[in-house]
């Protein structure tokens, strides 16, 4: 009967045994290791029965505090993932020189760079900013939680459905060889026959899903959930770029649906929309999706923005310099990030005037982006500045991230891009931009913030130590790829005839290994925190001691309800104001809070959509049929469940609150 | 004395500057051809006009940091102090400054150097005639290799370029499929190369030499290694080369063509002798393969308003990459459609492509007509 063929093919589609990579001893032994910690991890969890835990206290949880945490437990995962392919880059650019071809062949390669790029913008990048402001806009402005808890759940499991789709086709088939924006024709069914480019379309399909629907959660949550007396220009800045990047991510991520949908459908359905055939079109692909692909540089760096506002104030004991100037350059930022999206493919042969257009545009975003270094180099004026942790990635973001908005000045001007583009310069760039500017803020946002999740602070010594790592890490990572591009080598290239241009790889590769000591240390300073975390513990729930947004004002970790009381806001920086007008804490008067309930189906869809993907890369057209109507009626069969909120009764809150007042009243005595 | 000094001032930032970088050659920088040379100018002078305001706020950050930090309790601690409209517009003010002597050098430079626009100097010194007439090459990228037509000297080579100094160049460049970037960085800057369209490229190599040319954007497997030699010659030392070319029989036709397409890696240097004069035309087309309608002539037609009914058969003959990655394999014998307008009963093309006359609405729908499968009524 198992030899029937096309038995064989109707239950596993274009899957067989040749679909696993045994002949890669690299994937191999990755696997073995990834099995092997599987095992170990998932042994753990039962022997110290933890499974309930795990399903009531988190995977099911609504709360926006732990769905935050859970999106940065992603994040830090698929950087791991990410920075692996980084390493193997490297490791393979410094060493094939002069007709070796080092240790990955090109079709080994062409996966890892489309997959570093892949899972570093969407499964890391993304996953860090939206937990970031999943945990701090709530507490920011005052509110209990967002405005549509069960979708923020069901949200951050499509983004790891994607995740896990993506880590699949690491051992289960291959990773797309496109680069990691899958330009057609080479994506096209005829040119990538294979299921690399429908494992990419997938993953970011069902990922895509879950970063529209936090966008629009995020949005509202921001317009309509604000304390009484939080107007629009009283939010701290870091609230106001989150509201810009949600509604770049509201604006923006429909059109990367679209364009993935048309690849999809050139693949899976013979359309012609961007292949050569039939008068499709790669140019529209490429416009399309960089129509979404630089609005998501700023969904990117604008939260980034936001932290060091938050920070820079803080730890210079001091208020924010030009908070409205502040909040009209992120605003226009946000605008103009629509409209300079073609200077991605200045190449493409439009004409000047079109060419010039989008170069001055560009240009322009470098005004705004300046007047922000410029207020945070003032804040620093006149202030009292402590170099803790966040504010030394801060100095170390602002030095950096000049030099990549020079550089990418340079590219801005067309007939210099002509030069410059496709080079490793370009790769430096981004590199400067995102390592400088998004890393550097999350890695702040993170340490700065910790101490309000957990109760107490991360290591400050293993803190500084990853700080100065990825500092001077970067710098020979990437100064080498600038000079590298100056002598116009390209990028994506995987090995190199000229002898002399090794030295300059053997730089960066030892950069990324400083990096790698970077990272390393990050996880060590949580590892030590944990270790020594009576003594790093924060009982005031205002860490840092001058800590001016409401998130400081509730306890460190705040409780499920995050305010007991909703606080009434008068005027920017609402906790400093506060405590210079001798705040009383309220002790009494409290009431049952309504709040709302925990919901596995955000899980069971998301796992659903996992299993969609899977069958449609695979082509098992059962599992398809299956897997959707699943789909469409567990998500019907959810809003038939009325029972979504529940009351956290007085006695219980008076309780917590209690503890807080006799915890505070210990630090007074 | 004073130009001494103003030497050894030049010669030390110099040597500062690039001591680091002694010995690897800077190529986008200190190119050969007059093009990549102004848009290396074009680099430095934006990096400098940009670092006009980078230095001082690296500086500053700097400073500020150090001087209030927290130790130094002697500085001055405002913490209300967070507004200054002076400032403010200091702040908005200056980077707009910038961007606005940047953006007008960005306008005027993009139209001087747009690569579609003809050459009107050879360098600095030397201006071009408004009509004079640039030396044509073609290029086509093919997986994973580069194929250069001359039509005016009737050769064609594979992987190797040339062409004589101070010679204006006009590319001309398309793609068999997967999309491209031609870019030799010594000569100017790149240009993508896409099928079924065609860039172009204006430049001129001032200095002899041999450069290194390459495919700027990745497209596959071999693309490391779509690498080419671009030999800038002197007149005689070009003559010599095109007569090299031609010394060996080598003709390239469809069917060499075709053969020639099909995805090879680190493909050596071939010469042709002499082309078919319709080939670029035709691959520009995707119409090699004769069984395919060609680009131009199904605007053609989509111009004058579509082939009717009868066009609805025209779309096997414009499915191009199916056929073309199995090894161009002619379709099967089928019913007969709408191929091509031009082709002559025995297959062959009957002129120039490029030049063919445009037909009138009423001629268009009757050939279309004619050319109707037969046994299918068409309705009209």
């Amino acid at each position: 009967m198992f030899s029937n063929p096309d038995l064989l093919h109707f239950i596993f589609g274009r899957l067989s045994l040749d679909s696993l990579p045994f002949h890669e001893p690299i994937l191999v032994v990755t696997f073995a290791a990834v099995v092997l910690g599987g095992i170990a991890v998932l042994g753990g969890i039962t022997y110290f029965r933890l499974w309930g835990y795990l399903w009531n206290e988190w995977i099911t949880s609504i709360d926006h505090k732990k769905i935050g945490i859970m999106y940065i437990i992603l994040a830090l995962v698929m950087l791991l993932r990410g920075f692996s392919d980084a390493l193997m880059m490297r490791a393979q650019q410094a060493m094939a020189f002069g007709g070796s071809e080092g240790f990955l062949p090109p079709d080994h390669y062409d996966q890892i760079f489309t997959a570093h790029g892949v899972i570093m913008i969407f499964f890391v990048a993304m996953p860090l900013v939206t937990g970031l402001m999943n945990f701090v806009v709530p507490l920011q402005i005052g509110a209990r939680d967002v405005a549509f808890p069960f979708l923020n759940n069901f949200s951050f499991w499509m983004t790891t459905s994607g995740a896990v789709l993506i880590m699949v086709s690491l051992f289960v088939g291959e990773f797309a060889k496109t680069g990691w924006l899958a330009y057609p024709p080479l994506s096209d069914i005829v040119y990538s026959p294979g299921v690399g480019v429908d494992y990419y379309i997938w993953a970011l399909q069902i990922a895509g899903v879950g970063t529209l629907l936090s966008g629009v959660n995020l949005v509202v949550t921001i317009v309509k959930m604000r304390a009484p007396g939080m107007s629009m220009m009283k939010m701290p800045v870091f609230t106001w770029t989150a509201l810009c990047t949600n509604v770049l991510i509201v604006a923006a991520f429909p059109v990367l649906t679209a364009v993935l949908v048309l690849l999809g459908l050139d693949r899976y359905a013979d359309t012609n929309f961007f292949t050569n055939d039939l008068g499709g079109n790669a140019m529209m692909y490429i416009n399309l999706i960089w129509i979404w692909g630089h609005p998501e540089v700023y969904i990117l760096i604008l939260p980034a923005f936001g932290v060091f506002s938050e920070v820079v104030s803080t730890f210079s004991r001091k208020r924010l310099f030009g908070y409205s100037s502040m909040v009209y350059a992120t605003v226009v930022i946000t605008i103009l990030s629509y409209i300079v999206w073609l200077h991605h493919f200045f190449t493409m042969g439009s004409g000047a005037s079109v060419n010039a257009f989008f170069g001055i545009a560009t240009m322009i975003i470098s005004i705004p982006t300046g007047a922000k270094i410029f207020n945070w180099m003032f804040t620093m004026y006149k202030g009292r500045i402590s170099f803790d942790v966040p504010m030394l990635w801060t100095i170390g973001f602002m030095l950096t991230f000049v030099i990549g908005g020079m550089t990418g000045v340079m590219l801005a001007v067309p007939p210099a891009d002509f030069v410059l583009h496709n080079s490793l310069f370009l790769i430096a760039h981004f590199h400067n931009v995102i390592i400088g500017g998004v890393v550097f803020g999350m890695f702040a946002g993170i340490v700065y913030w910790f101490p309000k999740a957990f109760g107490f602070k991360l290591d400050p010594f293993w803190g500084k130590m990853s700080f100065w790592l990825w500092l001077v890490g970067f710098y020979f990572a990437f100064m080498p790829l600038y000079v590298l591009g100056l002598m116009g080598i390209t990028r994506r290239m995987s090995q190199f005839d000229d002898p002399s241009l090794q030295i300059w790889f053997v730089i960066a590769a030892f950069g990324a290994l400083l990096i790698a000591g970077g990272i390393g240390s990050f996880i060590l300073s949580i590892v030590v925190a944990v270790i020594k975390r009576d003594k790093l513990r924060d009982e005031t729930g205002d860490p840092w001691g001058d800590g001016r947004t409401l998130e400081w004002s509730t306890s460190s970790p705040p409780p499920a309800y995050n305010f007991a009381f909703t606080p009434v806001v008068h005027d920017l920086d609402a906790w400093a104001d506060m405590k210079k007008r001798g705040y009383v804490r309220p002790t009494e008067g409290f009431l049952d809070i309504h709040m709302p309930k925990n919901t596995g189906a955000g899980f069971i869809l998301a796992a659903l959509s996992l299993v969609l993907g899977f069958a449609l890369v695979w082509h098992i057209w059962w599992l398809v049929i299956a897997s959707f109507i699943a789909l469409v009626v567990g998500a019907i069969a959810h809003t038939f469940n009325y029972d979504r909120d529940y009351h956290i009764p007085a006695s219980e809150v008076v309780e917590t609150e209690d503890e807080r007042t006799a915890l505070l009243a210990k630090q007074q005595a | 004395m004073k130009r001494m000094l103003s030497k050894l001032v030049r010669g030390v930032t110099v040597t500062s500057m690039f001591s680091l970088l002694a010995g690897c050659n800077l190529v986008v920088i200190d190119p050969s051809g007059d093009i990549a040379s102004q848009q290396s100018d074009l680099i430095i002078v934006s990096t400098i006009l940009m670092l006009l305001i980078i230095v001082p706020v690296m500086a500053l950050t700097v400073f500020f940091a150090w001087k209030y930090r927290q130790g130094n309790k002697d500085a001055e601690y405002d913490p209300e102090w967070h507004h200054s409209t002076k400032l403010e517009v200091v702040i908005w003010s200056a980077p707009l400054v910038i961007i606005i002597a940047l953006g007008a050098i960005t306008w005027v430079t993009t139209h001087t150097l747009d690569p579609y626009r003809p050459l009107d100097r050879i360098d600095a010194e030397r201006p071009l005639a408004k009509d004079h007439k640039p030396m044509v090459v073609e290029v086509v990228s093919l997986d994973w290799k580069w194929l250069f037509f001359y039509p005016e000297q009737g050769i064609a080579t594979i992987n190797e370029l040339a062409a004589p100094i101070d010679t204006p160049i006009q590319f001309k460049i398309t793609s068999s499929g997967i999309m491209n970037s031609f870019f030799i960085p010594a000569l100017a800057g790149q240009i993508y190369s896409m099928a079924g369209m065609e860039t172009k490229l204006h430049a001129v190599i001032n200095e002899e030499g041999i450069y290194d040319g390459f495919s700027g954007n990745y497209s596959g497997e071999g693309f490391s290694h779509m690498r080419f030699k671009f030999h800038g010659l002197s007149e005689e030392g070009f003559e010599d080369w095109v007569s090299k070319v031609k010394s060996d029989e080598n003709f390239l036709g469809r069917s060499e063509y075709l053969e020639l397409e099909k995805p090879s890696i680190d493909e050596p240097i071939h010469y042709f002798s002499s082309v078919d004069p319709e080939l670029y035309g035709a691959i520009l087309n995707m119409c090699v393969d004769q069984s395919k309608m060609c680009m131009n002539e199904m605007m053609a037609i989509d111009e004058n308003g579509g082939g009717g009914l009868a066009g609805i058969y025209n779309v096997m003959s414009l499915t191009y990459d199916v056929p073309r990655m199995r090894g161009s394999q002619p379709l099967p014998e089928s019913k007969s459609y709408v191929a091509t307008l031009c082709t002559t009963p025995e297959g062959g093309f009957a002129g120039d492509l490029n030049a063919l006359p445009l037909f009138d609405r009423v001629q268009a729908s009757d050939r279309a007509m004619s050319f109707a499968p037969s046994g299918v009524s068409t309705g009209f």
